[in-house]
């Protein structure tokens, strides 16, 4: 799961690595467009609907982050 | 606060979009996105085609056409308003009201009831709010209320938060007394400190308009605008009506001893296609119930969406049908309010084009 993220992630800014990044939101390589097109992406791939109080910057600063977003909304670890 | 109404019905609904269409495709150059983020953006969040006046026209002239075809078509008789209420965050003047100058253009009767209500995207369920209050007053048995908006003037051309989504529009409510009318409930929420979310700082008194706040300035988004344009923390907003907007129509149903299933429709304000789905999700309500077009085919025309809404997407079922449908607003305030009612078999609903 954590590879598909971080090809959504590289598919919507390919000009960053973000295997490389800690913060995506302080390093500025996503900003709310970015995390909006992400949302519209996880959704459609995992089947989901990620919760509208929960798309918050602080829940894409990182893979590890945008990971347990998925697991909190309903995907199989 | 809750809101009881009883006896008082909706007998028409008009809407003025301006003939003058932007397509977003035609303005992907103004803004700071990749041409794929457009496409992909484009379908998200419903960017697309946006109806805008021309310069010079304004928030009485969409009022005016209207109500002059409803005069003409025999659809609403001009001696019998007795009140109209104007809701609308673009005025022509600071003074005079702006319903007065309606008035006057369309030379309506002394003996009346006229004032504007300064409220955005809550505005149409405000708007019925004070119809209906109004209503309560023996001399009062017609009220026409106005929501308009050309908000598109105040949204910076390097803004793409919030100008690929802005249009302009008006519509026109006629309210009446209706004595087996059934039980209206309503919602009216609201927290001022959140005031600054939504705003455009100069202008005002406040913060008159100079040369410096008409000066365009890049945020760290790399949008450019003014201080004398709309300014929208876009994030807060976004989770602001996320958190509120289902506990209050949970609330609001709850009231009215109904259930989600109850609900023929779920006509909502509409400020961008992505928000509106999310709101489906979290409330439990499929898309059908909950139409998300306006944006993609007019724009966010602030209050007037709802009423847009009503026209387009169930214009021909409420000339007929009596469907009991949720209406909710939410935006600039920061307010959030609801109505839970039965509109149908309607004298008229529909959608009319301004033209210059």
């Amino acid at each position: 799961m954590k590879e598909k993220i971080l090809a959504f992630l590289t598919e919507i800014r390919p000009e960053f690595d973000f295997s490389e990044s800690s913060n995506f939101i302080e390093e500025g390589m996503l900003d709310s467009f970015d995390i909006v097109s992400l949302v519209a992406s996880l959704d459609e791939e995992f089947g989901i609907s990620i919760d509208g109080t929960e798309i918050l910057p602080k829940n894409f600063s990182n893979v590890e982050s945008i990971y347990q977003l998925l697991i909190k909304n309903g995907v199989a670890k | 606060m809750n809101l009881k109404f009883h006896n008082k019905k909706i007998t028409g609904i008009l809407t003025v979009l301006p003939e003058n269409e932007v397509n977003f495709d035609d303005e992907i150059e103004n803004y700071d996105f990749s041409r794929g983020q457009s496409m992909k953006l484009k379908l998200i969040m419903g960017y697309g085609k946006r109806r805008v006046v021309k310069d010079g026209t304004t928030a009485s002239d969409l009022c005016v056409f209207g109500l002059k075809y409803l005069f003409d078509n025999d659809l609403l008789n001009k001696d019998e308003i007795d009140a109209l209420i104007l809701v609308t965050q673009s005025p022509d003047y600071f003074v005079p009201s702006t319903s007065h100058v309606i008035h006057g253009k369309l030379d309506l009767k002394q003996d009346m009831y006229c004032l504007d209500i300064s409220q955005a995207c809550s505005g149409y369920p405000v708007g019925l709010n004070q119809a209906f209050m109004l209503l309560e007053q023996e001399e009062i048995n017609k009220v026409v209320v106005l929501n308009a908006e050309t908000m598109s003037y105040k949204v910076s051309l390097k803004d793409r938060g919030s100008r690929p989504l802005t249009g302009d529009a008006a519509a026109i409510t006629v309210v009446e007394n209706d004595p087996s009318g059934s039980i209206i409930h309503g919602t009216v929420k609201l927290d001022g400190k959140g005031a600054d979310a939504l705003i455009i700082p100069a202008g005002g008194f406040r913060m008159p308009s100079t040369a410096k706040t008409a000066k365009l300035e890049s945020d760290e988004s790399g949008n450019s605008r003014a201080m004398d344009h709309l300014v929208m923390k876009g994030d807060e907003v976004f989770n602001f009506v996320q958190k509120e907007v289902p506990i209050m129509v949970d609330n609001l149903l709850a009231k009215a001893d109904k259930n989600k299933d109850d609900i023929d429709y779920y006509m909502f304000h509409q400020p961008n296609k992505f928000m509106l789905k999310k709101l489906a999700d979290k409330i439990g309500v499929p898309y059908d119930k909950m139409p998300n077009n306006i944006v993609e085919n007019f724009g966010n025309a602030s209050g007037v969406t709802i009423p847009t809404n009503l026209t387009y997407n169930l214009g021909e079922k409420l000339l007929t049908d009596s469907l009991l449908i949720c209406l909710a607003g939410f935006g600039a305030g920061l307010s959030w309010t609801s109505l839970l009612m039965k509109i149908g078999n309607l004298d008229f609903c529909n959608t009319i084009e301004f033209k210059n």
